[in-house]
């Protein structure tokens, strides 16, 4: 019987290959762009695990200083006299030709077995490591990275993050020009009884345990959180194509179902055996929609990994591996995402009654009843999300604020259009005219599912590129702001940089030191950088809110200013002191913008920064002369001092360099909304298919009383592009509030900074042109068969009961 | 003579070969009189129809409307031939359910560029409907739906109505009513009257008769 009953079944899609195809590729695209994202978010989540492992930093207390600066090498040698059991530590940051990376120092006699990444102090290994020039172990990537520079011998070592080298302390503290000090202290775990107190052999120091080390999966959560929202959205729109499809195909069913029921199937029986076939199509869609998106994954992981790298500091590799639990997640959600979308049609079988008449379901009936229910739920969220916006705070009041706003405006899409159709056809006179927009607006309920599709994907269109050319248009003016220098030139050692300095002198209007040291400010790492009293500075930084006469304080060494981002994070405010690496306090004077930077900075005098931080690395200066001379004296320097090109760069390369850099960041967003918005035309089509089948009883009369095939092909396709078009004008307003959620909640907890909003009726255009375009393919095909229909197909409209 | 068919034949296409559906049929009408086309299912009554009313088009023959030939005809001519001289009534009423009563009735009227408001008023009234007139319908009985598809063809008073089984769905009272409705108000209108049906009882109650037997007329 189940046999019998599964192959009549199964005989509807053998008969139906589009209409099995459509419900497939709506339910692998879904699964795909969902795996992509989860594909991307696995590998940078392992490659976060990788550097959080990185020296047991996951399993073993460190001791750092309070203020986060580098302690003495001494400490360690007290600690030890003293009892404790500790290993040190150096890292910091240093480039290798144009190859940045982290530098790690280690100690391998100490070091706990729990730390040991690379056995270095067994056989041969130890001597080279411990004895210039030392040996730099490094992840395959990055050594092959490093094959071109000069850097001491590179070994290659499984298990290392990409983007640190590891070496040993003496090499590291040479490297970083560290000479006798230590960023902190391994705790081996079991530690002798009856050591001395912390607080006696080194003051100053604390203990942080494992824990608190997971910054950049903290950092970065927010940013995956985003692209999770952005595959659960396109997933969401998939499902309407697969919604349709189903519905569709159940529709078709109706009297293949009654007669199985009045045969003698169970309804029980029937209801399993659609489960069942449903979940055949779900494996199958799920196994080509992950394949897919891994497809997806490859091709957007380098830009993802650009993004980490640009935006947190972030390294992740730029090439994927295969991860079961993404096959087992994607298939998971492909059957969740089936039986969801085929929870309605299902739930109407099973309450079908066995005599129900075989006539298609009024679908474009829906009772002003559940079209009135629909608009209260569509209220209750829109006020849920007013509701959030103003009391809410946080990541994830913001992503429930975009949840309810999108949700709640797709619900009242449905009742806007009705609306608006209402009104449309009160305007219009003549009979064709008036027909139109009535039976448009009986079309509704059919369509509303891709309607709420294409709402989604163009008000995230409009959201998402509201926000990035907000972000290009304030990043640009912010560039000219903070590049106002001609030349920017980094000399190789402390002595060539006095040289330069001296040389420029004579050749330039100033010179102006871009020296800093690395540290903790308020709990969070930060670059402390020291600026000369200068127009360059007065002029151009892009301060958001200071104090009077504030680079008249700076330049007395009375106070300092700090980037947006760590006043945000740290709630700090004009008035507010910070401590300072050192353990010295300033009262905070201004705050400035500082887009794209992922960590914490702040501005002090650069007599302030030399007398506090006399080690200072002295390498870098920025050069103000006239435009037209630059790069003549770029050439100069070059010339002069044997410089590589990388050391002298002009303000114009940077510039270039950076909006490279800004545009890279926001492609996997555009390639991500571009799918999503491909995914609803998707929709919109398999819906219109689905109705044209069900639109020849309305149309069949008009034809009888004089109207060509074609001339209703022409109003069928007008139909599809004014629906377009209305949910386009939609889309807009719901877009907006989208980007000001985005601009004014989602990026201040995500990156730490906010950004003003600028409207682009330009780009609004242009994707209402690409939706009208996506729409009237979609209602092409239907349109075009309607106007090749034979007259005997219309006529069975008449003929037969249907 | 309003309506002359001659020598119609018609195919279609199955899977044991063509089936001729129609067979050397020729029929004549006058304006003003009224035709009854009887058979059994399957004889090829509806076919008929749908020719003379422009719909589809013959295999061989002739169909001279008001002295036009209408076979040959393209979909641009068939279509204003539609607006201007025929008036369909069907078995399933096939109103367009997205547009009031009142649109209805008015529709094929408004089409053909022929509104009449007060002969709207008169056919609302004649036929019942004039307390329903803001419905849609899906809110009406299926006698008044054939009421309204009644009115609506006569609305635009056309030249020849043709109906196939008009009353076919409704019940032997109803059906009754309905057709007596039809029948006074084509006679008003000066149209003549086309109707398929299996009924020889209403058969009998119009001007003649002919009976449709395996595609030929007997």
């Amino acid at each position: 019987m189940v046999w019998t009953g599964l192959t009549a079944l199964l005989s509807h899609w053998r008969r139906r290959p589009v209409q099995l195809a459509m419900l497939l590729l709506g339910l692998s695209l879904a699964t795909a762009l969902w795996s992509a994202v989860q594909a991307i978010n696995g590998e940078a989540r392992a490659s976060y695990d990788r550097a959080a492992a990185i020296l047991g930093q996951d399993r073993l207390a460190q001791l750092v200083r309070e203020d986060g600066a580098r302690m003495d090498q001494q400490v360690f040698v007290r600690l030890r006299r003293a009892g404790w059991l500790v290993s040190p530590v150096i890292e910091g940051e240093m480039r290798f030709g144009d190859v940045r990376l982290r530098v790690l120092g280690i100690d391998p006699l100490t070091l706990p077995p729990q730390a040991q990444q690379v056995n270095v102090a067994v056989g041969d290994e130890l001597l080279p490591f411990i004895t210039a020039p030392g040996v730099l172990y490094a992840a395959p990537e990055t050594a092959t990275r490093l094959t071109e520079q000069a850097t001491p011998p590179v070994r290659v070592a499984e298990g290392l993050p990409p983007g640190t080298v590891l070496t040993d302390i003496g090499q590291a503290q040479v490297l970083l020009g560290a000479k006798d000090k230590i960023s902190r202290l391994l705790l081996w775990p079991d530690q002798p009884i009856g050591r001395a107190p912390l607080k006696v052999t080194a003051p100053g120091l604390t203990l942080r345990q494992p824990s608190e080390t997971g910054d950049l999966a903290r950092l970065t959560d927010s940013f995956h959180l985003n692209l999770t929202a952005f595959g659960f959205l396109a997933f969401a729109v998939g499902l309407f194509i697969v919604h349709s499809a189903i519905g569709l195909a159940f529709e078709q069913r109706r009297q293949v179902f009654r007669t199985l029921r009045a045969l003698g199937l169970p309804a029980r029986v029937l209801v399993l055996l659609l489960i069942a076939e449903l979940l055949i199509f779900a494996l199958l869609a799920g196994l080509v929609g992950v394949a897919l998106g891994y497809v997806v994954a490859s091709a957007l992981l380098p830009d993802v990994a650009a993004t980490l790298r640009g935006l947190y500091g972030a390294d992740v590799p730029g090439t994927l591996s295969i991860r079961p639990a993404v096959w087992a997640a994607g298939l998971a959600i492909a059957v969740i995402g089936t039986l969801v979308a085929a929870a309605q049609s299902l739930w109407r079988l099973w309450h079908l009654p066995l005599l129900a008449a075989a006539q298609p379901r009024a679908w474009a009936r829906a009772s002003e009843r559940a079209l009135r229910a629909q608009g209260v739920a569509a209220m209750v969220l829109l006020l849920t999300a007013a509701g959030i916006a103003q009391f809410g705070s946080g990541l994830e009041a913001g992503f429930a604020l975009l949840a309810a706003l999108l949700l709640g405006a797709a619900l009242a899409l449905p009742l806007v259009l009705t609306g608006i159709l209402q009104l449309g056809g009160r305007l219009v006179r003549g009979p064709l005219a008036e027909w139109f927009w009535a039976d448009t607006r009986q079309q509704l309920p059919g369509l509303s599912l891709a309607l709420m599709a294409l709402l989604l994907a163009l008000a995230a269109n409009v959201g998402v590129s509201t926000m990035v050319s907000s972000f290009r248009l304030t990043f640009t003016g912010w560039l000219d702001q903070r590049l106002a220098a001609e030349l920017y030139v980094t000399a190789r050692t402390e002595a060539e940089a006095t040289a330069i300095h001296d040389w420029l002198a004579q050749r330039s209007d100033a010179v102006l030191p871009i020296w800093s040291v690395e540290g903790r400010v308020a709990g969070q790492p930060a670059a402390i950088y020291g600026v000369a009293d200068h127009a360059t500075y007065r002029d151009n930084w892009p301060i958001l809110s200071a104090v009077p006469e504030v680079w008249d304080r700076i330049a007395a060494g009375d106070g300092a200013l700090i980037n947006e981002q760590l006043a945000r994070r740290q709630e700090l405010g004009l008035g507010d002191q910070i401590t300072l690496p050192g353990g010295w306090r300033a009262s905070i004077v201004g705050v400035y913008s500082d887009y794209g930077n992922p960590i914490g900075q702040v501005i002090i005098g650069i007599d302030t920064l030399v007398q506090h931080y006399p080690d200072v690395s002295r390498l870098r200066y920025a050069i103000r002369i006239a435009p037209g001379k630059a790069e003549a004296l770029a050439a100069g320097l070059r010339a002069q001092f044997g410089l590589p090109a990388q050391n002298v760069i002009d303000q114009a390369g940077i510039k270039v360099f950076s909006l490279k850099v800004f545009e890279r960041t926001f492609r996997v967003t555009a390639a991500l909304n571009v799918l999503t918005l491909g995914v609803a035309g998707l929709a919109m089509f398999a819906s219109l298919m689905t109705l044209s089948g069900m639109r020849l009883p309305q149309l069949a009369p008009v034809w009888a009383m004089g109207l060509t095939r074609r001339h209703l092909a022409w109003l069928e396709l007008s139909r599809g592009l004014l629906l377009a078009a209305l949910t386009m004008l939609a889309a807009v307003p719901v877009g907006i509030a989208l980007a000001f959620v985005l601009l004014a909640v989602v990026n201040v907890e995500a990156f730490g900074w906010r950004l003003p909003m600028h409207l682009f009726p330009g780009d609004w255009a242009r994707l209402a042109a690409l939706a009208l375009l996506a729409a009237g393919l979609a209602a092409a095909a239907p349109a075009w068969r309607l106007a090749r229909l034979s007259p005997s197909d219309l006529l069975k409209v008449f003929a037969h009961e249907r | 003579m309003l309506l002359r068919l001659h020598q119609i034949d018609k195919f279609y296409p199955t899977g044991e070969g063509p089936l001729h559906v129609l067979n050397g049929i020729d029929l004549s009408l006058e304006a003003g009189k009224s035709l009854a086309l009887t058979g059994e299912s399957g004889s090829g009554k509806s076919t008929l129809l749908h020719l003379v009313a422009g719909l589809d088009s013959p295999d061989a023959g002739e169909i001279h409307l008001g002295g036009t030939n209408i076979v040959g005809l393209n979909d641009t001519a068939l279509a204003a031939l539609r607006r201007a001289t025929v008036g369909l009534v069907f078995q399933q009423f096939n109103l367009i359910p997205s547009l009031d009563v009142a649109a209805n009735l008015a529709f094929q009227a408004r089409l053909a560029g022929r509104p009449d408001p007060a002969w709207l008023k008169v056919l609302a009234k004649r036929l019942g409907l004039a307390q329903v007139l803001t419905r849609y319908p899906e809110q009406l009985s299926a006698g008044q739906q054939q009421r309204v598809a009644i009115g609506r063809t006569l609305a635009a008073r056309p030249r020849l109505v043709l109906a196939d089984e008009p009353t076919g769905n409704l019940d032997e009272a109803t059906g009754d009513a309905v057709l007596d409705l039809m029948l006074s108000l084509v006679a008003e209108t000066g149209a003549a009257l086309l109707m398929v049906t299996h009924s020889n009882r209403l058969a009998n109650r119009l001007n003649a008769r002919v009976h449709l037997h395996a595609g030929r007329l007997v």
